[in-house]
């Protein structure tokens, strides 16, 4: 790999040592595509990607096999049949589109709600610039950075006494705050450098300040917005430590803790549990497939601020 | 005259227009700080003076003071807690941010100058998407490959390695590193994507420039990767350690916090604390003391930033 050094002090003429420079510019691109030593690079870093996969594997491996042919064969072995009674097992004791529908509506709400208090209360930060709006910041990013442990009682007290408890509106209300926390952080530093020329603008074209809002802020942060949108629905689908609390039946389960939950109680042998997990997993794999690019970009733009 | 008398008769109307408004954009936080009461503010004060009391959640909670506090100082479960907490720091943000940027240099300034960028996004997905998929679900599904009947010890059979079968996770010696190599797996695809992106900041100029002038990987790596990608180097520490702190999904999935509480962590301390032992005070002093603990971590790791950052403008 090492490279021959040549320095351009050598060289007299300046447009000699430019055809050096562009030669050695033209070697360098060449050398890239040649030599063992990527493929062995390239063989190493996949070999990586494939143990990240294993787990996967094994879980695909396990779901399509019989209780009989598991206890017989081990986890390694191919499947003697194509078992596909584990899948349409959970799937029932699971009750697994009343699962999907729960997770579904409150992902969903979570996240256009969630994005709408952030949108409101980052135009107050960002465009209004309201007073103490460093000290709100601060308190936003403090509430997102907490342990739900230390809100998780009076919340499920709270519950109880007002009728909520074991309902799907009291766990989207407490991630539209929490998810919105997040949101008013990274909107309010967006909306803090929006063009002051296009709010003048609009001001004295007579628009006010909800129109400004709706008709010029609106329409050009969306792209940001869509992405808070799709982490939003990610994040609050994923959840599992409030909803596990406050979602204690059939019918408001989420898929995590209903899959957590009937694997609680060890009555799954080894191919149901796989077969469970593969179908909790799937709207998640759907998920990153349809949004891979967004993700990968949005995670930047949070990290970026 | 005139175009000041026309500034002078325009500026009150301007500013007459402004004050109101002013005072108009506070409506737009009402919904937002309403809720923000509701579910964080109250909740957390609340929480905070449980700490101070012993409740079993049926009838009024008896104010005891400092009690909990005391007690928890003296309780060892609460110790190896924290003490899980460093081992789940060094998971989830030392050994995946160290992984983290030699893969994502080597995917984004090796494999990507020579295999092109359509190859590499599909190497850096897979090892992003654990980090998208309900981390309990992953964790049941590691929870049953370390079982003793579980895939990995079939897999020591297999290879001829009988001896070292065991039950990983319900073995006092092996579980924490156990629940630490799945917390690395989960965590790994994070700096990546970070990193690479961040890398992608960079300006492919200076890469050429130094690698025509004969700078190997590793001097590239150090001279330019590493300082060009501080401020994000920062981001993960942060929100990593934070993520440690909290960690509660993968604990519950995998050993709940066992054997003997060789894996509890603070959180999980916390819930059973709350909902299995009843006892409300000490579990809300639990929670107090880990978000002191999280608060501090994050603004000491913001003054390391901002120390840094000063440090460098004035060296530059």
């Amino acid at each position: 790999m090492s490279v021959p050094v040549l320095t351009t002090a050598d060289t007299p003429e300046r447009s000699a040592g430019q055809r050096l420079a562009d030669e050695r510019a033209v070697k360098a691109r060449d050398r890239l595509h040649r030599g063992a030593g990527r493929w062995v690079v390239l063989a190493i870093i996949t070999f990586g990607a494939l143990l990240m996969l294993i787990p996967f594997g094994m879980m695909l491996l396990n779901a399509f096999k019989s209780p009989a042919d598991y206890s017989v064969n081990g986890p390694l072995s191919w499947p003697t049949e194509f078992y596909t009674n584990g899948l349409v097992n959970y799937w029932n004791a699971s009750d697994y589109p009343l699962k999907l529908w729960n997770s579904t509506v409150i992902a969903g709400t979570v996240a256009v709600l969630a994005v709408a208090i952030s949108l409101l209360n980052a135009y107050a930060i960002g465009v209004g610039r309201v007073k103490g709006r460093l000290w709100i910041v601060a308190l936003f990013l403090l509430g997102n950075m907490i342990p739900q442990e230390a809100l998780v009682y009076p919340l499920y007290f709270f519950a109880k006494q007002t009728g909520l408890y074991n309902t799907k509106l009291v766990v989207i209300i407490i991630f539209v705050v929490i998810q919105s926390a997040f949101g008013t952080y990274l909107l309010a530093s967006v909306l803090g450098t929006f063009p002051k020329a296009l709010l003048e603008a609009a001001a004295l074209d007579g628009a006010n300040r909800w129109q400004i809002l709706w008709k010029v802020v609106f329409p050009i942060v969306r792209p940001t917005l869509s992405v808070l949108l799709i982490f939003f629905f990610i994040w609050t689908w994923n959840e599992f430590f409030i909803p596990l609390v406050m979602l204690i039946d059939n019918d408001t389960q989420t898929i995590p803790v209903a899959l957590a939950s009937l694997q609680g109680d060890r009555l799954m042998d080894a191919p149901t549990t796989n077969a469970g997990a593969l179908i909790s997993l799937i709207p998640a794999v759907i998920f990153f497939l349809i949004f891979q690019r967004t993700l990968t970009r949005g995670v930047t733009a949070g990290a970026i601020k | 005259m005139t175009v000041f008398a026309q500034q002078d008769n325009k500026a009150p109307t301007k500013r007459s227009a402004a004050r109101p408004g002013r005072g108009g954009y506070w409506w737009y936080l009402v919904p937002g700080a309403i809720l923000f009461v509701a579910v964080i503010g109250g909740p957390l004060i609340y929480n905070t003076f449980l700490s101070l009391t012993k409740w079993s959640g049926v009838g009024s909670p008896r104010f005891i003071g400092f009690g909990n506090y005391v007690r928890l100082f003296h309780d060892s479960v609460f110790w190896t807690s924290f003490k899980n907490s460093i081992a789940m720091i060094i998971a989830m943000v030392i050994i995946p941010t160290l992984i983290g940027l030699l893969l994502a240099s080597v995917l984004f300034d090796y494999l990507g100058k020579r295999f092109g960028s359509s190859g590499i996004s599909v190497l850096r997905a897979v090892f992003y998407l654990p980090q998208v998929l309900p981390v309990v679900v992953a964790g049941i599904v590691w929870g049953w490959i370390l079982r003793p009947d579980g895939a990995f010890n079939a897999f020591l059979d297999a290879i001829g390695l009988s001896g070292f079968t065991k039950d990983w996770l319900g073995n006092p010696n092996t579980a924490l590193p156990a629940v630490m190599l799945v917390m690395v797996w989960v965590q790994i695809g994070y700096p990546v994507v970070i990193f690479m992106s961040a890398l992608g900041r960079v300006d492919p100029e200076i890469y050429e420039a130094a690698e025509i002038d004969g700078a190997g990987y590793w001097a590239r790596f150090r001279a330019i990767t590493l300082p060009q990608i501080r401020p994000e180097t920062f981001v993960v520490a942060l929100t990593c350690t934070i993520a440690a702190l909290k960690v509660f999904g993968p604990i519950y999935a995998l050993t709940r916090g066992g054997p003997e509480n060789a894996t509890n962590v603070p959180s999980y301390f916390a819930y059973y604390t709350f909902f299995k032992k009843l006892d409300v005070g000490y579990g809300a002093a639990i929670a107090t003391v880990l978000t002191i603990i999280i608060v501090l971590v994050a603004v000491g790791i913001m003054q390391w930033q901002a120390a840094s950052e000063r440090k460098e403008l004035s060296g530059s």
